[in-house]
């Protein structure tokens, strides 16, 4: 458990250092989200209709974005291959980089969403909703995309090749967060969704890692 | 199963099933096509349209059969690394794609005149339209990678993780919104579809897996004896 947390810290601190990757994910999500407006017209009835789900489909894009560093910098400079042969298994390796992945850009998501909402002139009865959700569902987003991630980390393009294969298992996840959300605005039930993606994020857990864990192992042979 | 893990053995038999596969596929299409387009009998709410099923419905099904084979063939490559079946689920991947676009584009024909829009978000539509995109990721990674058996070995991990999604993104997408029409063939208490219909419709559906088994075995000869032309060639570089 030591090794794990270890490994948590070295990241978090990895992350600090370098500095900026959380700060840019959050200005993208605002930038995208931002765009809508644009897009679709001021009108804030139209706002206020869209809002949930453009949020959610912003938060994907941007949890995507990121994605491609979860492995890449310590497959590029061999800390992977240690971790692989280190005494932690490697689906618990898995588990911690995703926390810490979690931690730097899935949190700072969550942090900024209530903004964005008003921005959207959302309902203000949807508010704790859409952080409850987010907060189920952006680990969620790290721990499939780990998969992609895994799979891609040893070939150049990957970044591009990473949406393909991910947005597409993102979809249960966008569906249930927005349906909540919806459901809470329109004074309906949001326990049942909110429900649903619990058991995906504690189904996702040992799924995703142990397939992440496998896709690495083939990436590094 | 083992016993067919030897490629010469595969060539051997394969070259004997093929004619017969590919015969087969032959006859029921056309007999199938016959009974669909002039003796089955018009819906009496659907009119003439109604026989876009007679290829929309078995194009629907094998595209989640193959991917169901492609899952079951991807983990027996990586449980029993059985050479094979790396093969048959890289050479079933472009198939079930085609299935899937055809049930796509034949939903959309029948759409327009039933629902009057040739696209609805619907929840079967959408989950069609998700299955072709893991068909199209699937495809994507195994390109991606320089070396053939740790592409097939990546997508093999891809295709598991996608044939665990199916069922969640079935579930989460009927949640989300339905208008398709209920499943009529397979359900308790019998068929809800006439005779006159459904001879034509499961004996396309017999004709589509047969032209499923020919195509595959076509794809996988193909893939066997170009990895054999390699493998001589680069001997031949080296002497």
């Amino acid at each position: 458990m030591t090794a794990f947390w270890c490994l948590v810290r070295r990241d978090l601190l990895l992350a600090f250092r370098r500095g900026g990757d959380s700060v840019n994910v959050m200005i993208f999500f605002l930038l995208t989200v931002t765009l809508f407006p644009f897009g679709v017209g001021p009108e804030q009835a139209i706002l206020m209709r869209i809002a949930p789900g453009v949020i959610w489909v912003a938060a994907l894009l941007a949890a995507m974005l990121s994605l491609d560093r979860l492995f890449r910098d310590d497959f590029e400079d061999g800390s992977l291959d240690l971790m692989i042969l280190g005494p932690l298994p490697l689906e618990i390796t898995v588990l911690a980089k995703c926390l810490a992945h979690w931690l730097t850009t899935g949190l700072p998501l969550v942090i900024v969403s209530p903004l964005l909402a008003v921005l959207l002139a959302m309902d203000g009865e949807g508010f704790a909703t859409l952080i409850g959700t987010m907060l189920l569902g952006t680990p969620l987003l790290s721990l499939i995309g780990a998969i992609g991630a895994g799979l891609t980390v040893s070939l150049r393009g990957g970044g591009v090749l990473i949406s393909l294969l991910v947005l597409p298992l993102y979809i249960p996840v966008l569906i249930f967060g927005v349906g909540a959300v919806d459901a809470a605005v329109y004074g309906l039930a949001a326990r049942p969704h909110i429900l649903i993606m619990a058991a995906m994020l504690i189904a996702a857990l040992p799924l995703c890692s142990w397939a992440s864990a496998a896709a690495l192992r083939l990436s590094t042979e | 199963m083992h016993r067919f893990a030897n490629p010469t053995r595969f060539m051997r038999y394969s070259a004997v099933i093929l004619p017969w596969a590919a015969w087969s596929t032959a006859a029921l299409i056309a007999i199938g096509l016959y009974l669909a387009l002039f003796v089955a009998p018009p819906d009496y709410q659907q009119g003439e349209s109604v026989r876009i099923m007679f290829v929309h419905v078995p194009s629907a099904w094998m595209a989640l059969f193959v991917y169901t084979g492609m899952a079951v063939a991807s983990a027996m490559a990586l449980i029993w690394k059985h050479p094979l079946s790396d093969i048959a689920a890289r050479a079933s991947a472009p198939i079930g794609a085609c299935f899937t676009f055809m049930a796509l584009a034949t939903g959309s024909l029948w759409g327009k005149p039933m629902w009057g829009a040739w696209w609805v978000w619907d929840a079967r539509l959408t989950s069609m339209l998700v299955l072709l995109f893991l068909y199209l990721g699937y495809m994507a990674l195994v390109d991606a990678f320089d070396d053939p058996a740790r592409g097939a070995k990546a997508a093999a991990i891809l295709a598991l993780v996608g044939f665990v999604n199916v069922p969640i993104i079935k579930f989460s997408v009927d949640w989300w919104n339905t208008l398709h029409q209920p499943a009529s063939v397979v359900k308790i208490g019998g068929p809800s579809i006439h005779l006159s219909m459904l001879a034509p419709l499961l004996i396309m559906v017999v004709g589509f897996t047969t032209f499923y088994v020919a195509v595959l075995i076509m794809r996988m000869r193909t893939e066997i004896v170009t990895a054999k032309l390699r493998s001589l060639q680069m001997n031949a570089n080296r002497d």
